[in-house]
């Protein structure tokens, strides 16, 4: 029998399973990464309907609780994927400094008493 | 010999004006100078007013930081076949007669990079500038072992060679500390000049206010762990 707790979270997670597989289709996300987040909630299904198995993998990493063994991993993950949104918006702020730059020196604007040599514009 | 003056500009319309015309016409072993606003997206007049001193402009289209503005005048010095590059900045903190200084050790080949340090020299400086130009240099020193009196100093000069090796990519205030990194990677020959740091009410305003220290150190930080 499900007890509230575990009716509750399943329903969050079919919900979450449900986004990767339609954003997937809609192709927002690349394939790598539909099955990274399949199995991250693939593995929360498993804990959810068999609570044991959290248990179990507590036991093996010599942790207490099955709860503790999944916040340390899920704290670890998340401190890992804010690092590569960090990266990630670094890189999308120098692709948009390298645009404005190029669009910067296409566009220089000679003054009246331009010299032959220099790169022209437009 | 051609050299190039590159003017990073942000929302300086008050004063641009005034700090173009003062720039030297004619240096000592120099053939030509010319001279390259960077608008760096100003919100105000700051391209028109520059254009009617018949200067050439540059614009970016959104504010990218004053380390992009810088990078994007040396791309375009070197485009147009700069021998000597020199980075001097809008607010009028810096006094025109030090370009011909800090020109001086690339023409007669004893440096590649020229640093117009504020900090050569005891000259009267606000404390608190005087403490986090300090910090500045601590934290380069820390972060990438390479020191300078004056890490922040907008007033540098670049030889040819020193404009293709160095490669430095933050795009605000942090660039400043990079571009000694670089040259320190690079064992570019380094010299500090002495410079005179007008601080008047106006570029105190207008320049990097205190509170920035801190997201500039944590960036640098950041980067030193990336």
């Amino acid at each position: 029998m499900l007890t509230a707790i575990q009716i509750f979270l399943l329903a969050l997670v079919l919900f979450f399973i449900s986004r990767v597989v339609l954003r997937a289709r809609e192709k927002v996300i690349p394939a790598k990464t539909a099955v990274f987040w399949s199995i991250i909630w693939l593995s929360a299904l498993i804990g959810i309907l068999l609570p044991k198995t959290t248990t179990q993998l507590a036991g093996i990493f010599g942790v207490g609780r099955g709860v503790d063994i999944i916040v340390y991993i899920s704290l670890v993950l998340l401190f890992y994927l804010v690092f590569r949104v960090y990266v990630m918006i670094e890189d999308l702020r120098r692709d948009i400094t390298s645009l404005v730059r190029q669009i910067a020196l296409q566009n220089a604007s000679m003054p009246p008493k331009s010299t032959a040599g220099k790169k022209s514009g437009r | 010999m051609k050299l190039v003056i590159v003017v990073p500009a942000y929302n300086e319309s008050q004063v641009i004006e005034k700090v173009l015309k003062s720039l030297p016409k004619k240096i000592d072993g120099i053939g030509k100078i010319e001279t390259v606003v960077i608008d760096d997206g100003s919100l105000d007049q700051t391209a028109k007013v520059a254009k009617r001193s018949n200067i050439l402009v540059l614009s970016h289209v959104l504010n990218r930081g004053a380390g992009a503005a810088t990078r994007t005048g040396i791309d375009f010095a070197k485009s147009i076949g700069a021998d000597i590059i020199v980075t001097f900045d809008a607010d009028g903190q810096h006094n025109p007669d030090d370009i011909e200084k800090i020109v001086r050790p690339i023409l007669e080949n004893r440096a590649d990079l020229v640093i117009g340090s504020r900090l050569k020299k005891r000259q009267k400086m606000p404390i608190d500038r005087f403490i986090l130009n300090w910090l500045g240099n601590l934290t380069t020193l820390l972060l990438f072992g390479a020191f300078s009196t004056d890490t922040q100093s907008g007033l540098r000069a670049f030889s040819k060679s020193a404009a293709d090796l160095i490669d430095f990519k933050s795009d605000r205030m942090e660039f400043s500390s990079e571009i000694i990194q670089e040259a320190k990677r690079h064992r570019l020959k380094v010299e500090e000049v002495p410079t005179h740091a007008i601080y008047t009410q106006y570029s105190r305003l207008k320049g990097q206010k205190n509170t920035n220290a801190l997201p500039v150190f944590t960036r640098t930080l950041i980067k030193f762990l990336r």
